[in-house]
């Protein structure tokens, strides 16, 4: 992995006035995510994870130091990211396939392709046969996956997933995940991965960020050292996993006793 | 709530409810109030019965419903366009403000002798008085429904890369759409006031002239059979409404009918 970073954080601080109060979100981010990495970021909740997607997504600016895209600073929404946030974000009054077909549709594409396109990544995310289904109907873990689906509809260079995967159960956890970096590897994607989940941050990164909390600062970067093609449904009995899976768990665990007694 | 009745005992009740009041209602009259004010089911079911054998009914009723329907039409969709321009563009609802709400507080059945002057006696007058009576009630629910509209999909959308006019027919209208019924609901029967009294101040056709007709010969059964053909006319447009409601939002029944958690 060699070249220019693809997403650059130079000394981003981020503060939102919630109310009368400031909150500073994150403080003095210096980060550097590659083209094609697959990228987690994991840290105690409200540190500031998402703070970073957002930014990435151009949704709001830093308040202080830059974010680069691909050699560019981030003005406004960033149209070659797509954004799976942890609410599902599906329009209550489209069936399942017609919110899937949402971004086809603001694409263009032929009408055929369009059906074709629906109907695979219903399949691929296990929603086959709730096509004409309404979020309503569905439950929390089937909405996320048509979310899911959707965001691979469209197809951004970079996929912005925050815990995506949380309200699934583990079987079908496994298999979207195996599915992601299948795609991702596949099609070449970069992918901003925040998770709590830190067994899910090991068998999936290249690099793993670590984020100590309030306000988010980079603790850590753990470099990745499995292989990019990677057998998830063995990766327990992979010694180098394991080892990376535990040095993670030593390295939150002081964290979140620490935070243990605040409140959100 | 509902009660534990079965729906057809609810209305063998109802029935029951009817006919007690309407023995009531033709013992009382001529015995214990004068006939002239109460007149009696039994006249009011002759008057009705000759209104319609005459033709004369489903005529003036004709020309009131299309004096209504083309007022709600009218007037709906200026309030639906109105609404969701405002609701889009901040500027326009700022300048526009002040006179939207000076407009809204008239009492727009005043503004009738201004559109007799304008447009005579004939239909149009009736349509245009509905049509603006239609129009502030649709105007005020659909700028209010796009203004609500969740900014957080938006923002999705925009990540797509939808334009205005994606988000436009995908997001804003959409979620607008309940709001733009609500205020199609409650403007029926305003719709029928539109038209009603712009028939009672001038008119020579149409229900409102049935009544005031009826009412000026002293023709109390007949007065009484003219509101009968009124509350018909008002009960369908309101049906067609919900039966509209209902095909462009399915998505709502089957809220409506999923199970409750929490």
């Amino acid at each position: 992995m060699t070249g220019a970073s693809l997403i650059a954080f130079r000394g981003v601080g981020k503060t939102f006035i919630v109310g009368d109060r400031a909150v500073e979100a994150v403080r003095g981010i210096d980060l550097d995510v590659m083209r094609g990495e697959f990228v987690t970021l994991v840290g105690p909740s409200g540190c500031g994870k998402s703070t970073l997607l957002n930014m990435t997504a151009g949704l709001f600016a830093p308040s202080v130091g830059t974010v680069r895209y691909d050699g560019g600073a981030v003005a406004g929404v960033n149209l070659r990211t797509g954004y799976m946030t942890q609410s599902d974000h599906l329009l209550p009054w489209r069936t399942v396939a017609a919110n899937i077909q949402v971004p086809l549709e603001i694409q263009g594409r032929p009408r055929g392709e369009m059906h074709d396109k629906v109907a695979g990544l219903m399949e691929l995310v296990g929603l086959a046969g709730f096509e004409r289904s309404y979020p309503s109907q569905l439950s929390g873990g089937m909405r996320k996956r048509a979310a899911l689906a959707r965001l691979l509809a469209y197809d951004p260079e970079t996929l912005l997933l925050d815990e995506p995967f949380a309200a699934l159960d583990a079987q079908l956890r496994l298999n979207m995940q195996i599915e992601l970096l299948r795609l991702s590897r596949q099609l070449n994607k970069t992918v901003l991965f925040v998770t709590h989940d830190l067994d899910e941050a090991a068998a999936l990164c290249d690099r793993c960020v670590v984020f100590s909390g309030r306000p988010g600062t980079v603790r850590a970067v753990i470099d990745s050292p499995l292989p990019r093609d990677r057998d998830l449904l063995r990766l327990r009995h992979d010694s180098r996993y394991v080892e990376l899976a535990a040095a993670l768990w030593d390295m939150i665990m002081p964290m979140l006793a620490q935070t243990a007694g605040e409140g959100p | 709530m509902t009660s534990d009745i079965t729906p057809t005992r609810m209305i063998a009740y109802r029935l029951i409810l009817v006919v007690a009041i309407l023995t009531v209602w033709e013992f009382a009259s001529g015995r214990l109030v004068a006939e002239f004010f109460i007149s009696k089911p039994s006249a009011i079911f002759a008057a009705f019965e000759r209104l319609i054998v005459s033709g004369n009914l489903f005529f003036h009723a004709g020309v009131t419903a299309s004096e209504a329907f083309a007022g709600f039409a009218i007037g709906g969709t200026a309030g639906i366009v109105a609404g969701v321009l405002l609701g889009r563009s901040a500027f326009l609802a700022e300048l526009l403000q002040p006179f939207i709400l000076a407009f809204y507080s008239l009492p727009k059945i005043a503004l009738a002798p201004l559109f007799v002057l304008w447009l005579g006696i004939g239909m149009w007058m009736k349509v245009v008085l509905t049509a603006t009576v239609v129009f502030f009630l649709v105007f005020l629910n659909t700028f209010t429904g796009v203004r609500s509209v969740s900014r957080e999909l938006v923002t999705i959308v925009r990540l797509m890369g939808a334009n205005e006019r994606h988000v436009l027919g995908k997001i804003v209208l959409p979620s607008a759409i309940s709001w733009v019924f609500a205020g199609l609901r409650i403007s029926v029967p305003y719709a029928l006031i539109g038209a009603i009294v712009g028939e009672l101040i001038a008119a020579n056709r149409g229900l409102g002239f049935v009544l005031a007709n009826a009412s000026g010969q002293f023709d109390t059964a007949g007065v009484f059979a003219a509101l009968i053909a009124i509350m018909i006319l008002a009960f369908t447009l309101n049906s067609l409404v919900r039966l509209a409601e209902r095909r462009l939002m399915p998505w709502r029944t089957h809220e409506a009918s999923r199970e409750v958690t929490v």
